[in-house]
């Protein structure tokens, strides 16, 4: 057992913590919220550029080989500051996706260009009634001659909007909520019958609503085997989850750190608000879920590039669930010790308890992945 | 003991609901249960029709234009407003500053500010805190020197809410510099229209402008418009805390609130079934009806413990934590009854705006009424302040 990161991963953690605070102040990440994609596009280049973007994948798409371990320490900076950056969807949970259902000439072509960022993805996998069940697939998929249509309806898809290609799962065979029967395709937004809603999330991202109505594509823009794609759905974004985990953590210390300043110079009632006990506890319990959450992100990011197994899914459901139960305890908490300052615009503390409070809203819900654990519970 | 209503009450809780029914517009009940956003108009439109029925200060003594009500019947007159979605009235005037003009106050003051109130024409906020005086208030600086028939009123105020929209601030500044923190302060009602007033808004997390700081640069008050003695504000602003803390309660607003859960929850779908249907969610919404139940007879047992129009004790302390942790919990179930509709942040679906719905009308709504309830737990004295009130007064540590 050794929880020592090696040279390389040092230098990682470094240089993306470096960009991070040098480019993403409060003013500026205010301007790339607002600019046309929602984020800074100079600052996706920048991650490519130094290949940031290509951590995850194989050397041979000019990729670093990296792991859960080095996307975790990628994320832990980004979420340190709230960037806006489809980093998460687009490299990890896309990437992902291609990488393991790919064909070699897909791969060849899509995962260079996002190692480069050259290229955006995003992931459609919720529906209005899907409430984080990936098997709950109601858009279908028709085949045609030369391709297939689909038709249907995908929620909240972050980074939607910027998106060169939508990765959708559309149900190709078997009936409703079959876990059989998925088959994922690459959607290009520009499309004839696609539409698109775009609209801001609550943590400060772009997303969109996708329609599609008798879209075709190209029998080329398959993702793997028609109709089995729910393994891998599934284990990929068990590594996205953990990678998830890792932003919130960088966000909790964030949190946690303007919290611990302010009750060091806040005054009332003639000392600073820290002194009292009730308040040192309370930050004491914030910690505490903090270090909770930073073991459990550390142990999914060691499990989360391994095989897929039941002890796999079991770390990344605990990871889920205690992470998003830490971010909401760190966010309710974070501006209760602010006062009405922890809920003003201006002060980036609001939006950080806006992100961690949405922690849970992606991926499945506490509940989700509390039922999930349950059922792999290992009775004896 | 007897825990069931009179046959006098449920006649009465008849005769309210068919006021409610026959006067409430459907356009605001719709906004109220759909978690919108209300505008001034809204409000005034329906505490202008609360007044021509004589209902819109049942806290108030009759000769002022109360209604005579007893205390079961005013809370069964809040759960039939909330459950039939009609607007909060607006309490700066009616439940902050009324009764204390009510208790403190001169003839002239009464009969100036009372019926002002009851018409609408004047609005009201509240100029308590201030930057170095949140938790504790007394720390409060702004300074009041008199000169002649007029106070000069320098400092400022912060979270000022509605303070954009307000002809009146209730206010509490310094008078006597050297007097020990409490003693000191006076009760000013200042006219916001006076120069040297500068309103400046603070927008919140969830993007709106509904609080403010407010600035005083040499505003002139007259000392007319002192209410109580010279020194001796605390008297009225504690006793005007007190009657915050009991509306802030909240239990009519919590019913209302566990309602729309359930509605929320019956038409969400999670594995082809209502979300209420799933075992754990329902679980969780049982729990807060539980801690409701429990908190609304805590509740009846504290206005029942008071004479009519008395201020209750330090117990207002109880029902403040409770009542605002149950609305964080059902605001928290709802936000995630939404799933992953939580995430739109969709401006125009919370105001005005004509873009079709993203989803249902409800959802748009959950985490901005999740983020609002945060507050809860920190305005009218934050719930750490309640406990240590209720450490001190009843459990006398």
């Amino acid at each position: 057992m050794d929880f020592k990161l090696t040279e390389e991963q040092l230098m990682l953690q470094e240089t993306a913590a470096r960009l991070v605070r040098d480019v993403y102040g409060f003013e500026h990440r205010e301007q790339y919220r607002q600019s046309r994609h929602g984020f800074s596009d100079p600052f996706m280049q920048q991650l490519g550029d130094l290949g940031l973007c290509a951590v995850p994948f194989a050397e041979a798409y000019g990729g670093y080989g990296g792991s859960g371990v080095e996307n975790m320490l990628i994320m832990t900076e980004l979420g340190r500051g709230l960037c806006l950056e489809p980093y998460l969807h687009s490299v990890i949970f896309a990437g992902g996706l291609v990488d393991q259902l790919g064909t070699a000439a897909q791969k060849d072509t899509l995962l260079p260009q996002l190692g480069s960022a050259s290229l955006q993805l995003a992931v459609a996998l919720d529906e209005p009634q899907s409430h984080y069940q990936l098997h709950d697939v109601q858009t279908t998929a028709e085949a045609v001659s030369g391709g297939w249509k689909l038709n249907g309806r995908k929620s909240v898809i972050i980074g939607g909007q910027s998106a060169g290609l939508i990765l959708v799962s559309a149900r190709t065979s078997h009936g409703v909520r079959d876990e059989q029967g998925i088959t994922v395709f690459l959607v290009d937004p520009q499309d004839s019958g696609v539409g698109r809603r775009d609209f801001a999330t609550q943590d400060g991202r772009m997303a969109c609503e996708l329609y599609l109505d008798d879209v075709f594509v190209k029998s080329s823009a398959v993702l793997g085997a028609v109709g089995q794609a729910l393994p891998a759905l599934r284990y990929q974004q068990g590594r996205c989850m953990a990678a998830q985990c890792a932003e919130a953590v960088g966000s909790m210390e964030a949190a946690c750190a303007l919290t611990l300043d302010y009750l060091k110079t806040r005054q009332q009632f003639g000392q600073p608000i820290g002194k009292f006990q009730v308040l040192q506890h309370r930050m004491v319990d914030m910690r505490i879920e903090l270090d909770q959450a930073t073991s459990m992100t550390l142990l999914a990011a060691c499990v989360a590039d391994q095989a897929d197994s039941d002890e796999r899914s079991r770390i990344l459901a605990a990871a889920k669930f205690i992470v998003s139960r830490a971010s909401r305890f760190v966010a309710d908490q974070s501006i209760q010790l602010h006062g009405g300052i922890g809920l003003t615009w201006e002060y980036m503390l609001s939006h950080h308890a806006k992100h961690l409070l949405m922690v849970a809203r992606q991926f499945g819900d506490d509940d989700h992945h509390l039922q999930a654990y349950a059922k792999l519970l290992q009775v004896a | 003991m007897d825990i069931e209503f009179s046959v006098h009450e449920q006649a009465f809780r008849q005769d309210v609901r068919a006021f409610l029914h026959d006067n409430l517009p459907g356009e605001l009940s719709e906004r109220i249960a759909l978690g919108k956003r209300l505008s001034k108009a809204h409000q005034v439109q329906w505490m202008r029709t609360l007044n021509r029925q004589g209902w819109l200060a049942p806290g108030w003594p009759v000769e002022f234009g109360g209604t005579g009500w007893s205390d079961v019947q005013k809370h069964i007159f809040d759960e039939e407003c909330f459950a039939a979605g009609a607007p909060k009235v607006s309490s700066f005037g009616l439940k902050m500053v009324a009764p204390v003009i009510i208790k403190f106050g001169t003839t002239e003051q009464k009969a100036h500010f009372l019926p002002r109130i009851l018409s609408c024409e004047d609005w009201w906020c509240q100029g308590y805190s201030e930057p170095g005086a949140g938790s504790d208030l007394s720390s409060l600086k702004t300074r009041a020197v008199r000169e002649g028939d007029d106070y000069v009123v320098n400092g400022q105020k912060t979270w000022t809410t509605l303070a954009h929209f307000a002809d009146w601030m209730f206010c509490l500044v310094r008078t006597d510099p050297e007097a020990r923190q409490q003693r000191g302060i006076s009760f000013l009602l200042i006219d916001m229209k006076t120069p040297g007033i500068t309103v400046r808004p603070i927008i919140t997390l969830d993007g709106e402008h509904e609080v403010n700081e407010v600035f005083f640069d040499n505003v002139r008050v007259p000392v007319a418009n002192r209410v109580g003695q010279e020194n001796e504000g605390w008297t009225c602003a504690k006793y005007l805390l007190t009657h915050e803390r009991t509306s802030i309660g909240g239990i009519a607003q919590n019913k209302a609130l566990l309602t729309r859960l359930k509605r929320i929850a019956s038409q969400e779908v999670r594995d082809g079934r209502p979300l209420i249907d799933d075992p754990l969610f329902r679980t969780q919404i049982a729990e807060v009806e539980m801690q409701l139940m429990a908190a609304e007879m805590s509740s009846l047992r504290t206005l029942a413990a008071t004479q009519n129009g008395e201020v209750p004790g330090a117990e207002s302390s109880f029902l403040k934590i409770k009542g605002t942790e149950i609305r964080q919990a059902i605001t928290y179930l709802i936000s995630k009854a939404v799933g992953p509709y939580a995430l739109p942040f969709i401006e125009d679906e919370l105001g005005y705006g004509s873009e079709p719905l993203l989803y249902t009308d409800y959802s748009s709504a959950a985490t901005y009424q999740y983020l609002d309830a945060r507050k809860a737990s920190i305005y009218g004295g934050a719930n750490e302040i309640q406990k240590n009130i209720i450490a001190k007064m009843i459990l006398e540590l």
